[in-house]
């Protein structure tokens, strides 16, 4: 005879649902932009340590992805795309995702912290606050330039492997993070171009229901624009070369055209060919990032034979 | 009387139960792999000695002590 009990739920949450609290397939893209950033900064990491590092990155971003889950259950049951997630079908208690967040992000700080530097963990205990806090509670539900500021969420980790291996900033990492930031806003808005989304059902501002379509396209084109001279410059720091180079000049060129094409078309045009054109800008955009830092990458390994690097 | 207490909760958390254990598993590795790694980047074992806050006289080089 026991006193124990537990709550019957119809579902028993698993380890996989609390893993899929963290965001895996997000976590999957700041490993790899975190650990370029790791690699091709000038100063040589023990290899488990760095190990370690990249681990607490990735722990610290599944961190913010469950506080974003805690946060936003109201908002996932309401739409069709994330009413699947571990908080709003049940498998898992809002309580569960805020206390599995806050330790996990106590623990991905405290342990890059002692693992490497304070100035990593610095930045990724602000990675963090900036995602669940000023993205997730200030400003996804407030403005549809949520998803540009809140960017910055997502371009923070390899400034944070940058500072693992060096202990601060520079601008060779503020270039790779402003790669990402000012990559985010025409991904994002491509894709709701040509997904059918029920923001606007559950309360989220998004450009392409508050401005409507024909600014969104605008947007895309004036960011691309942006991007342009940031992937470029990226090419002429210490971390650049001719490979870089190439591949920046051939991948802008292929995004801006992209952009171009999206800007020129109306809304009945991508109704008669079913947002073809945004759908391959869509790919474009994830061909464009990973080119990048896969280059940056590349650059790194062939500097150390003597090739390639100004 | 049987001496181990058995419960179906037991066999409904057991993916958990053993998520858990190899989660802190991982992490006494990972605090572990930290310490040697650490230790050994020090270099001169001297220099991992005087991390233990008691006077080692042995640590001192004796005045006029020849080779």
């Amino acid at each position: 005879m026991s006193d124990f009990t537990a709550t019957d739920t119809p579902h028993e949450a698993s380890m996989g649902d609390y893993f899929a609290l963290m965001k895996p397939r997000v976590m999957s893209l700041v490993v790899f932009t975190a650990l370029v950033g790791l690699l091709v900064a000038p100063v040589p990491v023990h290899p488990f340590i760095g190990f370690v590092g990249i681990l607490c990155i990735a722990v610290g971003a599944g961190a913010s992805g469950a506080l974003n889950m805690w946060w936003d259950a109201d908002i996932d049951a309401r739409m069709k795309r994330t009413v699947g997630r571990p908080i709003p079908s049940g498998r898992v208690q809002p309580g569960e995702a805020l206390a599995i967040g806050l330790a996990l992000s106590g623990f991905s700080v405290v342990l890059l912290a002692l693992a490497t530097n304070f100035f990593a963990a610095f930045l990724l205990a602000f990675t963090i606050f900036f995602y669940a806090v000023i993205y997730s509670m200030w400003l996804k539900r407030a403005t549809p330039q949520n998803i540009v500021i809140g960017g910055a969420a997502g371009a923070f980790p390899p400034m944070v492997g940058w500072a693992v291996a060096t202990g601060g900033a520079s601008i060779e990492s503020v270039l790779m993070f402003a790669l990402i930031f000012m990559w985010t806003p025409p991904h994002f808005w491509a894709l709701a171009l040509f997904v059918k989304s029920d923001y606007g059902n559950a309360g989220v501002p998004m450009l392409t229901e508050t401005h409507g379509r024909d600014a969104t396209r605008n947007h895309i084109l004036i960011y691309t624009l942006l991007l342009v001279p940031v992937a470029i410059g990226l090419g002429f720091t210490s971390i650049g070369g001719p490979l870089y180079l190439a591949v920046a000049l051939v991948m802008n060129a292929w995004f801006l055209k992209g952009a171009y094409d999206i800007w020129r078309r109306d809304d009945a045009a991508c109704e008669a060919d079913k947002h073809r054109t945004e759908i391959k800008v869509f790919k474009v955009s994830l061909y464009y990032l990973f080119a990048h830092f896969g280059a940056l990458l590349a650059q790194a390994a062939l500097r150390q034979y003597g090739l390639g690097g100004w | 009387m049987a001496i181990r207490v058995e419960h179906e909760v037991h066999e409904r958390r057991k993916g958990r139960n053993y998520g858990v254990g190899l989660l802190l598993i991982g992490f006494i590795a990972i605090v572990f792999g930290l310490t040697v790694v650490k230790i050994l980047q020090l270099g001169e074992a001297g220099e991992f000695e005087r991390f233990d806050h008691v006077a080692r006289p042995q640590l001192i080089p004796e005045e006029g002590a020849s080779e």
